[in-house]
């Protein structure tokens, strides 16, 4: 019997983009593009189950084995540190992680930073590189709004082309590391369908390379 | 005594087996106390799975620590005799926090040391110890072997070291090619070197095949010395029969300051992370100031909870009902042929509440079956 394998894909537009890849991998599963409301599509032929998860949860679904793959973005990646394989970036859904803050602000060394982010592991092991004193204000949405409300100094967050950033009049101002889509693998998963999971990533990395 | 293996859930069945099975090796129960001096782990929290560690005051005053951990109390606990090897196993309860929840829990822990001077075949009966005792919990399961010396003498090679090295050893123990090659390039490391490096890292395929494609990447003392090591393993490995489950992947890794030699991670089909877990450790003897060697693992069995169990949907296989003017002795007779039978009985008074395979009824015309589950 052959072994099915369990993809998990982030909702939105870089789970469908990736699961074009996978698709022209041949990897595909027609059922996934019609219009219902349906959360887990199979192609039994092909041993193969895509689900739809949100982004961040990903790395859950793989590190407990629940996924065997799944695409994350490498935000997600840096913030959980999930005990996975990181197997291939797809060089998909570019941007990167940075601090931004409002275009007249004056950074004071000699004060504690107060630092508005969804992403707090990420924002203290930046600052802690840099043995800065923080003071972490987790939201988990409109970071953009925190520096212009006085609520934070400055937002780590991530931006791809600072569109939303200038129109708030906020300006990037250091970047922390560059974000893109990976394929990430349960570690057990790996070891038990080696055979399909590599072959998988082969074609998959072949593909990425030609884009 | 046979107990039946209805009633033993997977921990408590793999805790007996385990048992069996290292004393049969000639290892010996090492039993030690819950309680441990805190100042033991202090200065080796990165040794311990999780660095939290929970703390009460003894009446004296002293700072104490309920076991996280079972290696460094039995090392401590050894005199550094350099004469003899100790073959030791344990099975004890260990405290500690887990990833997966953030309060701590108690969990039941096996393992195995073996101290003193190792030779290869000490090395090697380890291993095969490590190989069956996943065989107990599982038959299909994966030994994973790596070797830490041979991780270092890459690095070496190429002088990366320090945190450099760290950093390193995290992308290979995530398989992470991509970034092995941006760091490589910023650290200006030659091609054909990162070229070596991504294929130690993709490597994973059974012991002797995947040394055999490495052999020409071998440079620099240290990693001939570990290369060697891994051929003499294997070969000893396939003289026992056992090649196809065990398999070479570099990405198991560990903390370079305790573990020096090398190290082996193992899985079974079913539960999402590594159930076994251990290696050479010469460098936390050292540490501790005993001049030997050690090797030895642990099998964490709070996972095996995950493994599909086969148990039945029933709490009983047969109930028996009666009520007041049912003959009592007629009761107890029936209940106790059911059991000599084999079967799980419950006597219940008028009503039952629980799930069974086969509800009967004692009442004074005689006995009855009201309702057969398959």
């Amino acid at each position: 019997m052959k072994q099915m394998i369990n993809i998990a894909l982030p909702k939105g537009r870089l789970g469908e983009k990736a699961y074009r890849v996978f698709e022209e991998a041949g990897y595909e599963c027609p059922s996934i593009k019609e219009e219902n409301r349906k959360l887990i599509f199979a192609n039994e032929e092909k041993g193969i189950r895509y689900f739809w998860v949100k982004p961040s949860d990903v790395v859950i679904y793989v590190e407990r084995g629940a996924a065997d793959i799944g695409i994350a973005g490498k935000d997600i990646i840096l913030e959980y540190s999930p005990d996975i394989y990181e197997l291939a970036d797809l060089g998909m859904g570019k941007c990167r992680m940075a601090v931004a803050c409002k275009k007249d602000f004056c950074d004071d060394r000699d004060r504690t930073l107060r630092v508005a982010t969804k992403f707090p592991n990420i924002a203290k092991r930046y600052y802690a590189s840099q043995s800065r004193e923080i003071d972490i204000i987790k939201l988990n949405g409109s970071i953009e709004i925190a520096p212009i409300l006085g609520l934070s100094d400055v937002i780590v967050d991530i931006v791809e082309t600072g569109k939303t950033l200038y129109e708030n009049d906020l300006e990037p101002r250091e970047t922390i590391v560059d974000i893109s889509a990976r394929l990430i693998s349960n570690k057990a998963s790996y070891k038990f369908k080696n055979a399909e999971i590599s072959q998988m990533c082969e074609k998959i990395a072949e593909l990425v390379k030609a884009l | 005594m046979s107990i039946s293996d209805k009633v033993l859930k997977n921990d408590e069945k793999a805790i007996f087996k385990l048992r069996e099975l290292y004393s049969k090796y000639g290892y010996s129960r090492y039993k030690v106390s819950k309680f441990e001096e805190y100042d033991l782990y202090a200065g080796n929290k990165s040794f311990l799975i999780s660095e939290n560690i929970l703390t009460f005051t003894d009446t004296d005053g002293k700072l104490m620590a309920l076991k996280p951990d079972v290696t460094l109390s039995i090392i401590k606990n050894l005199g550094d005799s350099a004469k003899g090897t100790h073959k030791l196993y344990y099975n004890e309860n260990v405290y500690r926090t887990s990833a997966a929840s953030d309060g701590f829990r108690e969990i039941m822990q096996t393992g195995l040391e073996c101290i003193g001077e190792l030779d290869i075949y000490a090395v090697c009966e380890v291993i095969m110890l490590a190989r069956k005792s996943l065989g107990v919990i599982s038959e299909n399961n994966i030994l994973d072997i790596s070797h830490m010396g041979f991780l270092m003498g890459l690095m070496e090679n190429v002088g990366i070291e320090g945190k450099d090295a760290d950093f390193l050893l995290d992308c290979i123990g995530h398989k992470n090619i991509p970034a092995i090659k941006a760091f490589c390039a910023e650290r200006g490391v030659s091609e054909s070197d990162t070229e070596d490096m991504c294929a130690v890292t993709a490597l994973y395929a059974p012991l002797s095949e995947a040394l055999a494609s490495i052999r020409d990447i071998v440079k620099g003392e240290k990693m001939r010395a570990a290369y060697d090591e891994l051929c003499a393993v294997a070969s000893l490995i396939e003289n026992f029969g056992e090649t196809e489950s065990i398999r070479l992947d570099f990405s198991t890794v560990n903390d370079m300051n305790y573990y020096n030699g090398i190290i082996f991670k193992g899985f079974v089909n079913g539960i999402p992370d590594g159930i076994l877990s251990g290696g050479r450790y010469d460098s936390l003897m050292q540490k501790m100031g005993k001049h030997t060697g050690a090797i030895g693992f642990a099998v964490y069995l709070d996972l095996l909870d995950r493994l599909e169990t086969g148990k039945s949907r029933y709490d009983v296989d047969t109930v028996l009902l009666y009520d007041d003017e049912s003959d009592i002795r007629l009761v107890a007779e029936l209940a106790d042929k059911l059991r000599s039978e084999g079967k799980t009985v419950r006597t219940e008074y008028k009503s039952t509440k629980v799930r069974y395979g086969e509800l009967v009824s004692v009442t004074k015309e005689g006995v009855k079956t009201l309702e057969a589950n398959d």
